[in-house]
């Protein structure tokens, strides 16, 4: 089978793994296995970043413990760090020219059995949320048409992530949307009556909405609600002074 | 209903390839789909609304021209294709928009005039909640085919799925930065209906009502006048009070 063969192969089984009730650790892995076997790699890991920047391994392609502390240790150095905080992508790094670098990752690497890797990163709207590291037995030479490959490997595995985590809370994120966008509107509307009502400009009216809502302990949604429907009269809110 | 192609759609319009622009200008994912959209429908132009209960929240992007008239005439007017679609929770497909003069009186020949024949209007939306529309325009009549709509209700998806992604990055209880400002370009309008609600003693559907009234007669976008009542340099008085100028 061509190369171009098994690409197409591997994009439609890709494709695959993300119809219907699909289980996006079983994407991320066939993308860790599919990214070695065609980038000529012996070992691969799928970093996450929290929402606290801490890096975790969400798949890999092997369970031994000294490559997977691989991945653990570069929440302190390593590529895959450097990769999460620059966006940049590092391939081909000879393990022999970073003792420098990343001392700890270099060590700790060449007893894992390998003398390069490279880190390609997830990206989302200008943002890293991942990194895919890769690990070879034998110094390695991505062409620029490997590089890309990674990187659109990286890219479906990014929208699988991006669907998962919309398909999962959909119906919450989307409540959480419309409630936003309502009291948004609702918060507009109450500093247009509390302006006309005490003779002020919209600007002022929502000083004194926030005032209020401070002193009160009180969420400025419910305070433009009371403002609204009468609740609270404006002289409430412009009494007090300062 | 997270088929491949949606997929695909989203691989494109999220544009991994491209080195994202200094900044990454808020509208740039949703021109990218309005544009995607056109071109793969095919249509003539697209555009992404927000909507609320209040009606039109706010354009996310449209392509150029006709498109953009036509979100600004339905937040103007209260009536159109989206403002349907929002509401009977379905696409609206006026494949004759000429003949939809009694549906929207004022949307009609106000879009034809600006060279729309055809207008398609999806809703985004989640179950029974409802975040907005897509709206896709032809310059000449005719129905979509089973493909293309089928198209159409993909892009659709691929926009639900944008917005549901960009709230999950907003702070708790917050917008998304992309989606504020859109619906921030509309603040006036809720600003003035709650002046008018004072001004002319009357709740806020009707107040809003009156704005929308005054600015259709006005013949101006119902923005402007909003931002004039702002302003204070356009008032309001009772119903019952003949005279409505200063």
């Amino acid at each position: 089978m061509s190369r171009e063969q098994r690409l197409a192969q591997v994009f439609v089984e890709l494709a695959d793994t993300l119809v219907d009730d699909f289980d996006v650790l079983e994407l991320l892995h066939t993308l860790c296995e599919r990214s070695v076997e065609l980038l000529e790699a012996d070992a691969a890991g799928l970093i996450l970043a929290d929402q606290r920047s801490v890096l975790h391994v969400m798949a890999s392609t092997t369970e031994e413990a000294k490559v997977l502390e691989l991945f653990v240790l570069q929440n302190d150095e390593g590529p895959c760090l450097d990769c999460y905080s620059t966006g940049e992508r590092m391939v081909n790094i000879d393990l022999s020219e970073v003792e420098q670098r990343w001392p700890r990752f270099r060590d700790a690497t060449i007893t894992a059995g390998y003398r390069s890797t490279h880190a390609i990163p997830l990206r989302l709207r200008g943002q890293v949320i991942g990194v895919l590291n890769l690990f070879c037995v034998e110094r390695s030479t991505l062409s620029e048409a490997d590089v890309a490959l990674g990187q659109a490997l990286c890219d479906i595995a990014t929208v699988g992530l991006l669907q998962e985590r919309t398909v999962r809370r959909a119906e919450v994120l989307a409540e959480q949307l419309q409630s936003a966008l309502n009291s948004r509107i609702l918060l507009e509307q109450a500093k247009g009556v509390l302006s006309e009502r005490a003779g002020i400009s919209v600007d002022e009216a929502f000083v004194l909405m926030r005032r209020h809502a401070r002193r009160n302990r009180q969420q400025l949604r419910l305070v433009a609600g009371g403002i609204i429907d009468g609740a609270i009269p404006a002289s409430e809110l412009t009494s007090g002074g300062d | 209903m997270a088929s491949l192609r949606v997929r695909q759609i989203l691989l494109e319009v999220l544009a991994f390839d491209q080195p994202d622009p200094p900044g990454l200008e808020g509208d740039t994912v949703w021109r990218r789909l309005c544009t995607s959209a056109t071109k793969a429908v095919p249509v003539s132009g697209a555009g992404v609304a927000l909507m609320t209960p209040a009606g039109h929240g706010g354009t996310l992007a449209a392509t150029d021209g006709p498109a953009s008239v036509m979100e600004n005439l339905q937040h103007t007017l209260g009536e159109g294709p989206c403002l349907n679609a929002f509401r009977d929770q379905r696409p609206v497909l006026e494949h004759d928009l000429a003949r939809a003069a009694v549906r929207w009186p004022g949307f009609v020949p106000a879009a034809t005039e600006a060279g729309i024949a055809a207008v398609f209007a999806f809703p985004l939306q989640v179950g029974a909640i409802r975040l907005g529309v897509l709206d896709l325009y032809r310059d000449t009549p005719g129905p979509l085919d089973n493909l293309q709509l089928g198209e159409a209700l993909d892009y659709a998806a691929a926009a639900t799925t944008i917005l549901l992604d960009l709230q999950h990055d907003a702070s708790a209880g917050g917008l998304h930065p992309q989606l504020a400002d859109a619906a921030d370009s509309h603040r006036a309008i809720h600003q003035a209906t709650g002046i008018v609600t004072v001004q002319a003693s009357v709740d806020l559907n009707d107040a809003l009502l009156l704005l929308r009234a005054r600015a259709y007669a006005e013949d101006r976008s119902l923005l402007d006048l909003a931002q004039q009542v702002v302003a204070r340099k356009v008032t309001f008085h009772p119903l019952h009070a003949e005279d409505d100028h200063e």
